[in-house]
């Protein structure tokens, strides 16, 4: 049907395209409006107003603040090791946002005949009948994760301060003890399902109304999954990597202009992709009423979850005070390593006598 | 398609090697190496082992890399641009040079070049590779693998002892 370019036809290339840019562009908006979001919802939960100048009610403020920081100086500590300071926000940022290709955000919907599965790294197969893609999908995001670490320990090293380079420290050990307990807490959600791929979880949750979540089959696991990526990103509670009464601004005091701005845009956009991807896992993904038979519902419901989502991260900024370091650690490795793996047991134990 | 993009990446995985050997500062070496390790990822991903691949980004890239990087940093290495290791390049180039014959000669005359055996690239794309991975490891190669965990046991507890003065 139609031009083919190497074998695959022209609408593969258009709708890869396509997908691309329609998620990116609605991450990036996303992380900028959730900055502001968070200044009115922490605002109004502190009976503040937030923001109120720039525009209606301030709505034009991440706009203002993405100019300011653009036009500001950009400085490099003189003893800094250059290129690892300069490369270090970007290492941060990239693998927060290609953690996105993987998540499905809709069901397949039909474009000129040509059927496009609302994921990036996806494809239907026309042959099969069916959706694939990429079937490692969760070791993916683990994976992008585990690299994120980098921008964080070489920007605190590469600034020689003494500050910086706590708080890198505080936040590579923070992040490589949390992914374990990350990791560990959503292998049981793989033993009910039996593939790592999310289009099929997602697939899986589908039916009853809402009632076939793995939230309602793995409530501890989702508990802790969400702790754990708060605390994988740095939020509050844990967000001892840049805590402003002990380290100034953590690894990011030397930073100014758009490489300060990289950081803040990494921290966001992992927000989003932590709290799409336990929406993927335990809240049903795209699922909701008539998604399938109306497939533009899909990207509906899912934005609505992750929006929930997102508020609740907010919403235990504003609530919670910062733990101790030493409350951390112990939280970490003493309750959730062991907890997660008593869960394993224990769901192993009941699949195999169902 | 494929083969130019397994061009693009072999580029970089070179650059990114050559990188890995030249820099003078310890710390952009890792950085180089970090990026050959995503590459062989990427071939990894080609080759239709998805599994292998994110390990290898999680494992090598993701674990053990950081582990290294931390080293650099809290050893504080100096750099030293002045000093030659002249000697020692000519054993490397010597022994370099036998390993990429020796390497060709096992690609071209071996059967490494012929896929033969019962897992072949659309067998593994319709089962999956994870469940294949799976499948073997806890099958036909499970004492091997927990002799593995063992000695990996064994090894963290050695790294605790002679870490820890008081226990």
């Amino acid at each position: 049907m139609g031009i083919e370019i190497l074998g695959l036809p022209l609408m593969y290339y258009i709708a890869m395209v396509a997908k691309v840019l329609v998620a990116f562009v609605f991450v990036l908006l996303t992380v900028a409006y959730a900055t502001y979001a968070e200044r009115k919802i922490i605002g109004h939960m502190q009976v503040r107003l937030g923001p109120m100048r720039t525009g209606w009610h301030g709505l034009l403020q991440p706009i203002a603040d993405g100019v300011k920081l653009f036009f500001k100086e950009e400085i490099v500590p003189s003893q800094a090791s250059t290129f690892a300071f300069l490369v270090a926000p970007l290492i941060a940022l990239i693998p927060a946002f290609i953690t996105f290709a993987v998540i499905p955000f809709g069901g397949v919907i039909e474009v000129a005949g040509y059927k496009i599965p609302l994921q990036i790294a996806a494809y239907y197969d026309t042959a099969a009948g069916q959706v694939f893609d990429v079937n490692v999908g969760v070791l993916y995001i683990l994976a992008m994760s585990s690299l994120g670490v980098y921008g964080i320990v070489l920007a605190g090293w590469a600034s020689n301060s003494k500050y910086s380079l706590m708080g890198g420290l505080r936040a590579s050990a923070q992040m490589i003890s949390y992914e374990l307990a990350a990791g560990l807490s959503i292998i049981a959600v793989f033993m009910l399902s039996g593939t790592l791929s999310l289009t099929k979880i997602v697939e899986l949750q589908s039916g009853f109304g809402g009632f076939e979540w793995y939230l309602f089959k793995q409530p501890l696991a989702a508990f802790m999954f969400f702790i754990c990526s708060l605390a994988e990103i740095n939020r509050t509670p844990f967000d001892l990597p840049e805590a402003e009464t002990e380290l100034v601004s953590g690894f990011c005091t030397e930073y100014s202009s758009m490489k300060y701005a990289m950081f803040f845009m990494a921290e966001y956009a992992n927000m989003v992709t932590v709290c799409a991807l336990t929406v993927t896992l335990f809240l049903g993904g795209w699922n909701g009423p008539m998604a399938v038979a109306i497939p533009l519902l899909g990207p509906v419901y899912f934005v609505a979850k992750v929006y929930f989502l997102m508020f609740v991260c907010m919403w235990i900024r504003a609530t919670l005070p910062r733990y101790r370091y030493d409350q951390l650690m112990h939280l970490g490795w003493k309750v959730f390593i062991p907890v997660a793996l008593v869960n394993i047991i224990v769901t192993g134990i009941i699949g195999y006598l169902i | 398609m494929e083969t130019l993009f397994f061009l693009i990446i072999s580029l970089v995985a070179l650059i990114a090697a050559i990188l890995v050997v030249t820099c003078k500062n310890p710390i952009n070496s890792a950085l180089a190496l970090i990026m050959t390790f995503f590459c062989l990822a990427t071939y990894y991903v080609m080759l239709d082992a998805p599994f292998m691949a994110a390990v290898q980004v999680m494992v090598y890239a993701g674990a053990i890399m950081v582990l290294m990087v931390f080293t650099i940093m809290l050893l504080n290495i100096r750099v030293d641009a002045t000093k030659k290791h002249s000697h020692k390049l000519i054993v490397a180039s010597i022994i370099g040079f036998f390993t990429v014959i020796n390497l060709i000669v096992v690609i071209v005359k071996s059967r490494a070049a012929l896929p033969t055996g019962p897992f072949s690239g659309d067998m593994i794309k319709k089962i999956g590779h994870t469940e294949l991975v799976g499948r073997e490891i806890f099958t036909n190669f499970l004492l091997p693998f927990e002799v593995t965990s063992i000695l990996l046991l064994v090894a963290i507890i050695g790294a605790v002892i002679l870490a820890k003065k008081k226990i």
